[in-house]
C-alpha cells in the first residue's frame, strides 16, 4: 500500500523549474519581453496623448481647475494672428528646408560615392552637424548671425557679395526665416546624404554598363537609372524628415525665439510660449496637436510604402 | 553603383565640388572654437579679421566657465541622465526587439506597428501633457524626470534598430543550440547577443547621443541650476544682460559637445551604419 502510494504520487516540479519552462514557451516569453516597452508606451506616450486631447478641448490654465470647452481653443487660435502666421511658417519652413536638403543631399551623395582621397575624414566631417547637440551648435550660428559682429556678413562683404553693413539676419522677417531654414538644412543634410549614399551603393553597376553601351550620357543615366532606382530611399528619407522638420523646436527656440514678430514661430515653439510661458495649457496643447495630422500622414506613407516593398 | 576610375583631372574636380559642402559642415565648429579662444579685446574689435586669432589665444573663457558657473554640475547631470536612460532603454529595447524579431505570440503584429509609430512621434508633440505627468510623479524640476521620460523616444528607437540586427542572425544557429539542450534564454544570451554586438554598440551610441542632445524635455521639466543638463545650462544661464558673453558661451558650446565628439571619433563607422539602418530598415 505504502509503496503503491509513492508510485502514484505525481512528481511536483520545483517552482523555479516551472518558471524556466514557461520562459521557454514563445507564448509566455514574447509578452514577458515586450511588457516593459509596452508599459512605457502606454503610460508615457499613449496616456499623455489622451491628456493632450483633453487639454485641447478644455480651458486648462496652470494652477486652475479646468472645464470642457469644446473646440473653442481651436476657434480662438484661428482668430489669432500669431497662430495663423505660425501655421504659414510651418509649411514654408518645412517645404523650403526639406526641398533644399533633398537637392543638396542627392548632390552630396553623388560626390561621396566617387573614389575620394581621405574618404573617412570627409565622411566624418560631413556627418558632424548631425551628431553635435543641436541646441549648442545653434548657439554658434546665433553668434555667426549676430547683428554687430556677424561673420557671415563680414565674409559676404569681403567677397563683394553683400553691401556693407549687410542684413540684420535675425532682426528682419525674411532674413530670419532664411537663417532658420539654413541652420535646419545644415543640421539635416548629413542624414539625407548618408542615407541616399547607401541607396546609391546598392544600385547594380551592370545597369550603368548596359546604359553606357547603349550610348546614354551622364545626364541620361542619372535621370533614367539613378533617380528611379533611388525612389524608395528618397521617399522614406523625405517622409522621415518631414515629420522631424515640421516639429522642429531647438533651432527656432535658440536662434530667434519665434521672432521678429512671430515670423519664425513653428508649432512647437508657439505651443511652448502659449502653453508654458503664458500658462494656457489648453491652447498650447491644441497647437501641439496640429503636428498630429502630419504624423498620421507620414506613418501612413511609411507603412504603405514598407508593405509595398515587402511584397 | 560602380565606383568608376576617373582621370586625375576629373578626380580633382570632384574634390573641388566637395569643398563648399565641407566648409558649410565644418565652418560653424571652427568658428565656435576660435571665438572661445579669443580675448575679449579682439572679439569685440570691429576692425579685426574675425576668421583668425591675431592677438594670441586665451583660455580665460574656459576658466571662467568651469570655475564661476554651474557648468560642472550641469555636465554631471547630463552624464547621469544619459547613462541611466541609455542603459534602461537598451535593455528594454533589446528584449522587445528579440521578441518582435523571433517569437510568435498574441499581438506581436500590432505591437510592432505601435513601436514604429511611437518611434515617429516627435518630442514636441507631447511635452505639455508629459510635464503634467512628471508633476504628478513628484518629479517636477528634477533630473530624474528626464531619466523617466527619455526612454519614451529611446526605447522605440533601440527596438527598431535592434530588430533589424536580430533578423540578420540566422535562425538555425539558435535552433542548433536549443536542440543541444540550451533554453531559449541561454541561446539568446550566449549565441544571439554576441552575434548582434555591432547592433548593440550602435544602439548604445545612438541612445547616448540622442539623450545627450535632447533639449525640449530638459528645458521644460527642469529649471533650477542644480538639476538642469548641459545643453539647458549653456543656453539658459550663460546669456547675460550685457553683450560681452560670447567667449564664455562658445566655450560652453564646445565643452558641452566634447563627450559626443569623443564617441564620434572612435565609432564613426557605427554612426554611419546606424544612421541608415534607423531610417531604412
Amino acid at each position: 500500500m505504502a509503496i503503491g502510494h509513492v508510485s502514484v504520487r505525481p512528481a511536483v516540479p520545483r517552482p523555479r523549474l516551472r518558471i524556466r519552462e514557461l520562459l521557454d514557451r514563445e507564448r509566455f516569453l514574447g509578452p514577458a519581453f515586450v511588457s516593459p516597452a509596452l508599459l512605457l508606451i502606454v503610460l508615457l506616450v499613449a496616456y499623455p496623448f489622451c491628456m493632450a486631447l483633453y487639454f485641447a478641448l478644455s480651458n486648462s490654465f496652470i494652477g486652475r481647475p479646468s472645464h470642457f470647452v469644446g473646440l473653442s481653443n481651436f476657434v480662438a487660435l484661428w482668430e489669432s494672428d500669431a497662430f495663423r502666421q505660425t501655421f504659414q511658417n510651418g509649411f514654408v519652413f518645412t517645404g523650403a528646408a526639406v526641398g533644399l536638403k533633398l537637392v543638396l543631399g542627392i548632390s552630396l551623395a553623388l560626390l561621396l560615392n566617387e573614389q575620394l582621397w581621405f574618404k573617412r575624414m570627409i565622411r566624418g566631417a560631413v556627418l558632424m552637424p548631425w551628431v553635435i547637440p543641436t541646441a549648442l551648435s545653434t548657439l554658434g550660428w546665433w553668434w555667426m548671425f549676430n547683428s554687430l559682429y556677424s561673420v557671415v556678413n563680414w565674409t559676404g562683404i569681403a567677397l563683394g557679395l553683400l553691401d556693407p553693413p549687410g542684413p540684420n539676419w535675425l532682426g528682419q522677417k525674411y532674413y530670419a526665416m532664411t537663417a532658420v531654414v539654413a541652420v535646419n538644412v545644415w543640421r539635416g543634410l548629413p542624414f539625407f546624404a548618408i542615407t541616399i549614399l547607401a541607396g546609391l551603393v546598392s544600385i547594380p553597376s551592370e545597369m550603368y554598363e548596359a546604359a553606357e553601351a547603349d550610348g546614354a550620357g551622364a545626364g541620361a543615366r542619372f535621370w533614367h537609372i539613378t533617380l528611379p532606382m533611388l525612389k524608395p530611399v528618397l521617399a522614406i528619407v523625405v517622409l522621415f524628415s518631414t515629420i522631424f522638420t515640421f516639429s522642429d523646436f531647438n533651432i527656432v527656440y535658440v536662434l530667434t525665439h519665434g521672432g521678429p514678430i512671430n515670423s519664425t514661430h513653428l508649432f512647437a515653439t508657439l505651443a511652448r510660449q502659449i502653453g508654458l510661458e503664458s500658462g494656457q495649457i489648453g491652447q498650447g496643447a491644441a497647437i501641439s496637436l496640429y503636428l498630429f495630422p502630419v504624423l498620421v500622414l507620414v506613418v501612413w506613407g511609411q507603412l504603405t510604402f514598407v508593405r509595398r516593398q515587402a511584397n | 553603383m560602380a565606383v568608376r576610375r576617373r582621370p586625375l583631372l576629373a578626380k580633382i574636380a570632384m574634390h573641388l565640388g566637395l569643398v563648399p559642402f565641407l566648409l558649410f559642415a565644418v565652418f560653424p565648429f571652427y568658428f565656435m572654437a576660435l571665438t572661445s579662444l579669443k580675448t575679449d579685446r579682439e572679439l569685440y574689435d570691429r576692425e579685426a579679421v574675425p576668421l583668425l586669432i591675431r592677438q594670441g589665444p586665451t583660455l580665460e573663457h574656459y576658466k571662467t566657465l568651469i570655475w564661476e558657473t554651474g557648468f560642472l554640475t550641469w555636465t554631471k547631470n547630463s552624464l547621469l541622465v544619459t547613462i541611466l536612460a541609455t542603459t534602461v532603454s537598451v535593455v528594454i529595447g533589446t528584449i522587445a526587439a528579440y521578441a518582435l524579431a523571433r517569437l510568435r505570440f498574441f499581438g506581436v503584429g500590432p505591437f510592432g506597428t505601435g513601436i514604429f509609430v511611437t518611434y515617429l512621434v516627435p518630442t514636441s508633440l507631447l511635452f505639455l501633457p508629459l510635464a503634467q505627468v512628471v508633476h504628478w510623479l513628484g518629479l517636477a524640476d528634477s533630473k530624474w524626470a528626464l531619466v523617466v521620460t527619455y526612454p519614451t523616444f529611446l526605447v522605440p528607437f533601440c527596438t527598431w534598430l535592434l530588430m533589424g540586427y536580430f533578423r540578420t542572425v540566422p535562425k538555425e544557429v539558435e535552433e542548433c543550440a536549443m536542440v543541444d539542450g540550451a533554453t531559449r534564454l541561454q541561446a539568446l544570451m550566449r549565441i544571439v547577443l554576441p552575434i548582434a554586438i555591432p547592433g548593440l554598440v550602435c544602439a548604445v551610441l545612438f541612445a547616448f547621443t540622442l539623450s545627450w542632445n535632447e533639449f525640449i524635455y530638459a528645458l521644460t521639466f527642469t529649471s533650477s541650476s542644480e538639476e538642469i543638463t548641459a545643453s539647458v545650462g549653456i543656453t539658459q544661464e550663460l546669456i547675460r544682460g550685457d553683450i560681452y558673453f560670447w567667449g564664455g558661451l562658445m566655450a560652453g558650446a564646445v565643452l558641452g559637445s566634447v563627450p559626443i565628439v569623443i564617441l564620434y571619433v572612435f565609432f564613426l563607422d557605427y554612426y554611419v551604419s546606424g544612421l541608415t539602418a534607423g531610417a531604412v530598415k
